[in-house]
């Protein structure tokens, strides 16, 4: 029982992935593209760590991946934000 | 033999000889420092190939050891290069 | 263990790793070029991983794509500063290309016939009964070795003077840098996300360092990442904005720069002179001896990269020897 649920939440998380992958590849504009991106990032790795969480069974695996989970989302949320400022910056100053 | 051993030495042969080629012909500095870097990937690739025993038996550790010496060279490596390159550069834009 | 899946992720990730080389390789825009082989090095890790290399995979993700990534990229921001100034030098590098036209398929033949050869001697090299001579050795003598990682005991044990040596190449390296050129200038304060970000990062890296030290004796981990996670704290530090990055002061910088080939020296000698083999440690205080080694390995590692990174003589050291001229 425990398996399939960790597997269905994996499989999710790679579909959150594909989603960002095709994203990053079909969106027209850089802000766009971002966006696809930290989905991804956020949704797709949070569902892949919880699956991996449940398969692992063991406490102290789960709050190491909760752990990555966060540093993660803090990275990738503050990279967004970086990029998306100096594009829009420069667009401004062109 | 291992398939996995197999077809991760081949590939490593194969990302050496990508690198090799694009040290001795590129002219940007830069590009010749990645592909130094990648020819070592590939070199530590043939090594971490060798090293492994299957998929629930420890590996040989040593050249594990080894790789792992060789990253660290390989960094110092790196940053010895760019900065002889950033040297480089600015005497030349000097003269 | 589903021997037809694991195929797949091996085929599906040798073709990743082998198109982003290429496409690393083959990019004219340096940049581009630069953000490839850092993903390059991140997907190595994986296979790493998957080889049953962890620490490997640690050091690769740590240094090669990280650090390594960010020397490069840094280099690639100032070339591309400096060529919006002087359009001479890329005149230059067109000219020398040109010339090399004729000599291209000689090379490329060249390589060819050496990654073949490699193969062969690989094929033959696997084909013979795996000579498990060396691993047994290691794994015989694992217990006396004062930690239970096998890695950490070649590495700070069985095989001390090649990590000696290594770090006295780290040591070379940075003292050229050192040499070479004063630091990068300082960037400007950075705004309250990044700054935001910076400031619970950081102490997670520094904690994460000391962890990954720690546990280097008994799991994947050891000086090496450590060192590597913690000049990443110093270079988040940078980036932020911040003067002080950690980076200790002119006559500490020096001493910490020396200690990790310093530290071995010192033990070596005093084993030496109380009548021991040089580095042959006392199996009783084997496990602290490789913990002394490894701390101050870390900081000699982390203070390296960190001065790689900036790019040359920090400003306090530059000043210090503008004063002591005579």
């Amino acid at each position: 029982m425990t398996e399939l649920v960790s597997s269905l939440m994996i499989v999710a998380g790679i579909g959150f992935y594909l989603a960002g992958s095709i994203g990053l590849l079909r969106l027209p504009d850089l802000y766009s593209r971002l966006h696809a991106l930290t989905k991804a990032d956020n949704l797709g790795l949070g569902l892949l760590a919880a699956g991996l969480a449940l398969h692992s069974q063991d406490l102290l695996v789960a709050m190491k991946l909760l752990l990555v989970w966060l540093a993660v989302l803090a990275a990738s949320a503050a990279s967004a934000h970086l990029i998306a400022r100096h594009a829009h910056r420069q667009e401004a100053g062109s | 033999m291992l398939t996995a051993q197999l077809l991760y030495g081949l590939t490593g042969c194969l990302i050496v000889a990508l690198g090799l080629r694009t040290v001795l012909l590129h002219a940007s500095l830069l590009h010749r420092v990645v592909a130094i870097n990648v020819l070592g990937a590939g070199v530590f690739m043939i090594l971490v190939a060798i090293a492994y025993r299957g998929p629930g038996v420890p590996p040989d550790p040593i050249p594990h050891a080894l790789v792992l010496t060789g990253i660290v060279v390989a960094v110092s490596a790196t940053a010895l290069a760019l900065a002889l390159a950033r040297r480089l550069t600015a005497e030349q834009s000097n003269d | 263990m589903n021997t037809t899946g694991l195929l797949v992720f091996d085929g599906l990730l040798l073709i990743s790793i082998v198109s982003l080389a290429w496409s690393a390789l083959a990019s004219p825009d340096a940049r581009r070029s630069v953000i490839l082989f850092m993903a390059f090095g991140l997907v190595l890790a994986v296979a790493w991983g998957r080889l049953l290399a962890p620490d490997v995979a640690l050091a690769e993700a740590a240094i090669g794509a990280g650090l390594s990534g960010a020397l490069l990229l840094v280099a690639v921001g100032e070339q591309s500063n400096r060529a919006l100034q002087d359009n001479a030098l890329r005149v230059s590098e067109r000219n020398a290309l040109r010339v090399r036209a004729t000599l291209q398929w000689v090379i490329t033949i060249l390589c060819v016939a050496l990654a073949a050869t490699l193969a062969w001697a690989l094929v033959h090299a696997l084909d013979r009964a795996t000579n498990e001579r060396l691993a047994q050795i290691v794994s015989e003598n694992l217990a006396a070795s004062g930690v239970s990682n096998p890695v950490t005991a070649i590495l700070l044990n069985f095989r001390a003077y090649d990590t000696l040596l290594e770090l006295a190449v780290l040591l070379t390296a940075v003292l050229g840098i050192l040499a070479l050129g004063t630091a990068r200038p300082d960037y400007q304060r950075t705004g309250p996300v990044f700054d935001g970000l910076a400031r619970w990062l950081v102490p997670v890296l520094i904690l994460t360092a000391g962890y990954l030290l720690w546990v280097g004796a008994h799991a994947p981990g050891g000086a090496f990442q450590a060192g590597a996670t913690l000049a990443a704290a110093a270079v988040v530090l940078r980036l932020a904005g911040e003067r002080s990055i950690g980076l200790p002061q002119a006559g500490a910088l020096r001493v910490i720069l020396a200690a990790g080939v310093g530290m071995f020296l010192v033990v070596g000698l005093t084993l030496l002179l109380l009548g021991r083999p040089f580095l042959g440690y006392p199996p009783a205080w084997a496990g602290s001896l490789i913990l002394l080694i490894e701390s101050a390995a870390m900081l000699a590692i982390a203070a390296t990269l960190v001065l790689a990174f900036l790019g040359g003589r920090p400003p306090a050291i530059a000043v210090n020897e503008e004063n002591n001229r005579c």
